[in-house]
């Protein structure tokens, strides 16, 4: 609500000090050529401005208001239907914005990259006169990376407001809480397990199944929670979700308490997403104010209500029953299964935990039928999966794609290849810091639970991160495995101790002073971890090491054995040298080594002293010519 | 209920009947079957962080912690094989690569469960190394050493407090590899936060918790272990008083003592200055006029039977009581009662104990 309170009489207040000098464009307005006569159908426009936490970064507010004030100074608003202007939530195009839509005659065209000073064109030019300003217009890419996605979730992310309850209704939401409470609680757990929902949060436990435990536990009260804490670094499809159509959560969880038999809802979520906080508790009030949240929702007998509980962002408070111990008031710490929480979770009683897509999917499946979501995807794996894209690939962003679909489709059709034309696809890490790395060699894999496990990684809650090569992979394990261990709650020894000697041996490795039997150590001690850890945490942290050790073996052993970083990222190792073939002996490396070593003279080619080089690297950014290397 | 039956499990081969909720780790004790621990305190509730009482369940993939997992039905347990073992020594070889391993000048040794565990699993502190804490010693207790080098994490100290206690005085902070028991924002442990019990002490399996009284009076192995109920009040704890050359060095838990199970307040556990106090009392007082005198026992007892008798003679029976103290056991308590009523043929009884 203080968001609302907050921005709309800030629109209001621009306008309004715009007032004065809205006659001069009216007039000019009323004096053009053709506004009235032969343009488009005005009165249709729709205007639909991404407003996700990229759009609002890139200025997305100031790009509404700039419509308003443009709309008004033109004598438009008249016209226009009220709220032409629609926020929308995150597209997953994030790079591109802020994106605006503009629906006009049934037609849809998309803009990047708008700011508050291309509006004045665009209405004159599109709006007025019914000619799209086409350099602005979203390129090819946009589409190729559309095309490939199967958007269920993020679909309506990209086009109802998520601060306005009767966008959600109006394109059928809280249809199905609305038709889930007309079943029985028996007939929503078969159809969700009809459906074969797996959870979305990393594990891929069947939903209906976990329902269907925490509705045969006879203790009360029970608990529904939704798992917001999106820890993994890079990830934010949760936030996505939840800032571009928190109702969706919301009935997700309305479904899954009555099923189970909730009556108290509890959504965790970390304290650094304050806009997705906010519309949550935007959302929250007007489903309560529409009597689907309360008591006796949708007048069929059942209560519920829905608490907000913001984490301080911890890693581990991902972790389920580490989530329940913080929302207890104790420190975030997961402890020993069984007992599952859906026998003792919350205050020690029955308590389903579910992730925020889980939830999302499910108002779908009551709707449209448990038979229609399993049609989506492979054979173990069902619906769609939203993924984070990002690394060495030409589009990064948000996308959301049919379980089963390859690697290389998304890859090379959605993500548009490798960021840079001359560099080669070197590996793909999936599910997180404790996911593992895919080599190139896969790419044809299917992106499916069993597969990715398989392979030594998994779906985690859907990071990918693209690495070409130029990646070190040795460098890219320690990178993993220092987070891992920072975010470690330090309760077991496996994982609080064994996660810094990797980290430890994996420096060693990099900075050139590997040992022999490092290798093995490293293995040895990374199935230990993996086998006696207490938690999810400790049990997968080793996952990208022990990858990368099986499919790219060579290149830790030439750090080690020829004190060589193949990728050339690791500095300690890098041993530079001028190619004399491009060398046009302008002396800029000399002049920057503060070492001494770079041996030039006028009109000679530079030559590097080994034994005085301190590897900085000065030399190497320095020479215009990229002849060293 | 499922947990009403009882249930039938292997370990090693041996047959073990379990009545009710019980953990591996309980239905292997009973039978005789030791399984290492370390995080693991019969007071308190089942944590699963060391990891190194993990056993091999059949049909599980992952070995299982035998101290909060459950057991079930015809379970078959197999507590020690090649990757146990492996992975046990791991678990050992990785807490001694932040270990101090001070054991010549160590308070515990002779009675440190980490010391002891090393031995058992031929474990050295050579295979790991890297990073070592390097934390001063904390003395802000008055009666707690912490020597946070010491410390490996297995947090009985901070759930004896948190649990058993319910002081709340000590969590684990920070992160990873970081994390360490301390108080809320790493104030000092004084009175403003603490109660002096020594029950993170009494759990402490290592040397990063020791009685700063007893710190440098005698190796554990060199007590003279001595049994007794402790004076202070009703409760009737029990403690083993240490004692070398004759003297009481330290006082240590009973955790087999039936009425407090090794638990004891400040009092208990640090209150003993008096045994050898030079001030101490050691003979019954007779007062003549203002002042006190020594006196033997039987002088004392006849000059209170004649005065009780004497008193008892002139104003009647109901006139005199029996008084005792609540720093005397059950036992004396109860005998002080039965005297006041079979030889003051009364009831006025009372005690000190008010609070
Ligand atoms: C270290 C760790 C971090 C986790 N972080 C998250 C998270 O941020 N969000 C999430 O939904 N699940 C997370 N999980 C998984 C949860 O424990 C839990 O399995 C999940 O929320 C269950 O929901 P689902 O069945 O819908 O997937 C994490 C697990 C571990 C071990
Ligand atoms: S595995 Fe790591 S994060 Fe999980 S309980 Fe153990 S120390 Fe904590
Ligand atoms: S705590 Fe135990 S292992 Fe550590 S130094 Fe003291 S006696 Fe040795
Ligand atoms: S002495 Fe008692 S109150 Fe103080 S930290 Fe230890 S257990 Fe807690
Ligand atoms: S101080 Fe002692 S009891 Fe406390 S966590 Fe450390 S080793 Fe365990
Ligand atoms: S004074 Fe403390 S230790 Fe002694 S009996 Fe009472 S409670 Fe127990
Ligand atoms: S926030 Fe606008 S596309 Fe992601
Ligand atoms: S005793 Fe079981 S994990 Fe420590």
């Amino acid at each position: 609500m203080a968001e609302r309170k907050k921005t709309r009489p800030k629109a209001k207040a621009k306008s309004g000090t715009k007032v004065k000098s809205v006659r001069k464009p009216k007039t000019a307005a009323k004096t053009g050529p053709k506004p009235k006569s032969k343009g488009p159908d005005i009165k249709g426009l729709v205007i639909r401005v991404c407003l996700g936490t990229g759009g609002l970064a890139a200025g997305s507010q100031e790009v509404i208001d700039a419509f308003h004030d443009e709309l008004k100074a033109q004598g438009l608003e008249a016209i226009v239907k009220k709220k032409c202007v629609n926020k929308t939530g995150c597209r997953g195009f994030c790079a591109k914005d802020v994106l605006v839509d503009v629906i006009l005659d049934g037609s849809t065209s998309t803009y990047q990259r708008v700011r508050p000073e291309k509006i004045g064109r665009i209405v004159e030019e599109h709006i007025i006169k019914g000619q799209p300003v086409e350099e602005w217009l979203v390129g090819p890419d946009y589409h190729t990376f559309h095309d490939k996605q199967t958007k269920i979730l993020l679909k309506q992310c990209g086009q109802i407001d998520p601060e306005d309850i009767n966008a959600y209704i109006g394109i059928g939401g809280y249809e199905g809480a609305k038709k889930a409470l007309s079943l029985t609680e028996f007939e929503v757990i078969e159809e969700v397990k009809k459906s074969g929902l797996r959870g979305r949060g990393g594990a891929g436990f069947l939903t209906g199944l976990k329902w269907e435990f925490c509705s045969m536990s006879r203790a009360f009260p029970k608990y529904i929670i939704c798992n917001a804490d999106e820890g993994d670094p890079g990830a934010f499809m949760d936030r996505s979700i939840i800032e571009g159509n928190p109702h969706s959560v919301i009935e997700g969880m309305i479904i899954g308490g009555y099923a189970t038999g909730a009556n108290i809802g509890y959504i965790y979520i970390r304290a650094e997403y304050p806009l997705a906080i906010e519309r949550l508790k935007i959302a929250i009030e007007e489903a309560t104010k529409k009597g689907f949240i309360g008591k006796n929702i949708f007048k069929q007998g059942f209560d519920f209500t829905i608490r907000i509980k913001e984490g301080a962002g911890a890693f581990i408070c991902g972790e389920e029953t580490a989530l329940i111990a913080s929302i207890e008031g104790k420190r975030g710490m997961p402890r020993s299964k069984p007992p599952f929480p859906v026998n003792k979770g919350l205050w020690g009683k029955p308590t389903v935990i579910n992730n925020v897509e889980t939830l999302s999917n499910l108002p779908s499946i009551i709707t449209k039928g448990a038979s229609w979501f399993a049609s989506i995807g492979s054979e173990q794996s069902k619906g769609t999966k939203v993924f984070a894209l990002t690394g060495k690939i030409k589009n990064t962003g948000l996308i959301e794609v049919p379980m089963g679909i390859s690697l290389k489709e998304i890859i090379y059709d959605i993500g548009g290849g490798m960021e840079k034309r001359n560099r080669e696809l070197k590996a793909v890490q999936t599910g997180g810091p404790s996911g593992g790395c895919i080599p190139a060699s896969h790419i044809d894999m299917s992106v499916d639970y069993e597969s990715l496990m398989r392979i030594g990684s998994m779906m985690g809650s859907g990071g990918m991160v693209v690495m070409d090569n130029y990646t070190c992979m040795v460098d890219m394990a320690k990178f993993f495995i220092s987070f891992t261990q920072s975010e470690s709650c330090g309760k077991c020894v496996p994982c609080r101790i064994g996660t810094k000697r990797m980290q430890e041996i994996l420096t060693r490795i990099t900075g050139g002073k590997g040992k022999e039997d490092d290798i093995d150590l490293l293995v040895e001690l990374g199935t230990d971890i993996k086998l006696s850890s207490l938690c999810g945490l400790g049990q997968s942290a080793p996952n990208p090491v022990l990858s990368t050790i099986k499919f790219f073996r060579k290149e830790y052993e030439s750090h080690i054995k020829k004190g060589i970083c193949p990728a050339g990222v690791c500095k300690a190792l890098r041993q530079y040298v001028v190619n004399t073939e491009n060398c046009k002996m302008c002396g800029k490396c000399a002049r920057v080594c503060s070492s001494g070593a770079v041996i030039w003279q006028p009109k000679q080619k530079a030559v590097i002293n080994k034994s005085k080089c301190v590897k900085c690297g000065a030399c190497f950014d320095a020479c215009p010519f990229k002849s060293i290397m | 209920m499922p947990e009403k039956k009882i249930k039938k499990v292997k370990i090693d081969g041996r047959k073990i009947a379990c009545e009710r909720e019980e953990t591996i780790l309980q239905a292997a004790k009973k039978a005789g079957i030791e399984i290492p621990t370390l995080c693991h305190d019969d007071r308190l509730e089942p944590y699963g962080g060391c990891r190194l009482c993990i056993v091999q369940v059949k049909g599980v993939v992952r070995p299982l912690p035998a101290c909060t997992t459950p057991v079930t039905n015809n379970m078959e347990v197999c507590t020690e094989n090649d990757i146990i073992r492996r992975i046990r020594q791991n678990i050992i070889a990785l807490l001694l690569s932040n270990h101090p391993n001070d054991c010549m000048k160590c308070e515990k040794t002779g009675d440190c469960a980490l010391q002891d565990l090393a031995y058992r699993y031929d474990v050295d502190s050579t295979r790991f190394e890297g990073e070592k804490w390097d934390l001063p010693i904390r003395e802000d207790n008055p009666f707690i050493s912490y020597e946070p080098n010491k410390c490996i994490l297995c947090g009985r100290c901070t759930r004896i407090c948190n649990e058993v206690v319910m002081a709340g005085t000590i969590d684990l902070v920070g992160r990873g590899f970081n994390s360490m028991p301390d108080t809320a924002f790493r104030r000092p442990r004084t009175i403003d936060n603490c109660e002096f019990c020594g029950q993170c002490v009494s759990t402490c399996p290592t040397g990063a918790l020791t009685d700063k009284k007893g710190r440098g009076r005698g190796r554990s192995y060199e007590m003279k272990k001595v049994r007794t109920t402790c004076s202070y009040c009703g409760t009737g704890c029990n403690f083993d008083l240490n004692l070398k050359d004759g003297k009481v060095v330290k006082v240590t838990s009973a955790y087999d003592a039936p009425v407090n199970h090794g638990n004891l307040c400040i009092k208990g556990r640090y209150g003993y200055d008096f045994i050898h106090s030079a001030d101490r009392i050691k003979t019954p007082l007779i007062r003549r006029g203002d002042s006190f005198h020594e006196a033997t026992w039987d002088e004392a007892i006849d000059l209170i039977a004649d005065r009780f008798s004497g008193l008892m003679k002139k104003y009647g029976n109901k006139t005199v009581g029996a008084f005792s103290s609540s720093r005397c056991t059950n036992e004396e308590n109860f005998l002080i009662a039965k005297f006041a009523r079979t030889v003051f043929k009364n009831n006025n009884v009372d005690n000190c104990a008010r609070v």
